[in-house]
């Protein structure tokens, strides 16, 4: 599979919350723009359900949760999954790092949450870097 | 436990991997906070299983329909085996068969079609919605 050797960032998604929006978007940024020939990503729902291709996916390649809220679903499915977790992102300590950039809600972030999903998404990156750097 | 008989429930895939995953949460998110605000809540279907019974609950509380962006049907699948059965389901893979000419490509920023078949979907899940209130709007 095309996807087998990448490092997998896989967003909660949260519906109910901007910072789940915030999440994704941090995601999408990474995988099509910062390191599309580094990293992929994966439908969490899928962990969920236990799809047997994904489970494989995710416990054969590097995987890093990111999270909209402390509920922390996104690491918590990769976990009971059993797949490869080497890093999480929790996307509320990187607005308390950037009080100001506060997400204006679910469907439209606005500038200031794209700003603040942007900011995630290179220390994700920065991550990715150091994940390969070390194998 | 209370069932809530005048909320309906809506459980988004949000599948990130997929156009039709992110037009299934924008489609559910412009029924919650536009076309039903006032009828229908909603919960992050990863959260049945990292969440308590109290999440799980869901389905359970209120009547749910699940929005599925592919044949894979993870939020029908999902939140009938850790909370209970939807009473609907809504495919938008299914539904873009009804209109050809909208094309889906981005999974992150939607074109002016894919909003367009998000608010196709969305009026879905609100006459869906409607049906299970017994409600002619």
């Amino acid at each position: 599979m095309l996807k087998d050797g990448k490092v997998f960032v896989i967003p909660c998604s949260g519906i109910g919350k901007a910072l789940g929006t915030v999440g994704r978007a941090a995601m999408y940024e990474v995988v099509e723009k910062l390191r599309p020939n580094e990293a992929t990503t994966v439908c969490l729902p899928l962990l969920t359900i236990r799809d047997e291709a994904v489970l494989k996916l995710a416990r054969n390649n590097s995987c890093i949760s990111v999270d909209g809220c402390p509920f922390q679903c996104a690491r918590k499915n990769i976990e009971s999954s059993k797949g490869k977790l080497v890093a999480s992102f929790v996307v509320t300590d990187v607005l308390r790092e950037n009080r100001g950039l506060k997400p204006e809600g679910v469907t439209e972030l606005g500038p200031k949450g794209l700003k603040l999903a942007s900011i995630l998404a290179e220390k994700i990156a920065g991550r990715i870097d150091e994940i390969n750097n070390n194998r | 436990m209370t069932i809530v008989k005048d909320k309906v429930g809506v459980v988004s895939c949000s599948g990130e991997d997929l156009p039709e995953g992110t037009i299934s949460r924008i489609a559910t998110r412009l029924v919650l906070e536009k076309l039903r605000p006032h009828d229908t809540v909603t919960i992050c279907l990863p959260l049945f299983l990292a969440g308590s019974e109290d999440e799980r609950a869901f389905a359970r509380v209120f009547p749910t329909i699940a929005v599925d962006g592919c044949d894979k049907r993870c939020a029908e699948v999902g939140t009938k085996e850790y909370s209970g059965k939807p009473v609907a389901v809504i495919v938008v893979s299914e539904i873009m068969k009804k209109y050809p000419h909208l094309k889906t490509k981005s999974r992150d920023n939607l074109s002016a079609e894919e909003k367009k078949l998000a608010i196709k979907v969305a009026e879905e899940i609100a006459a869906k919605v409607d049906e299970i209130l017994g409600r002619k709007k």
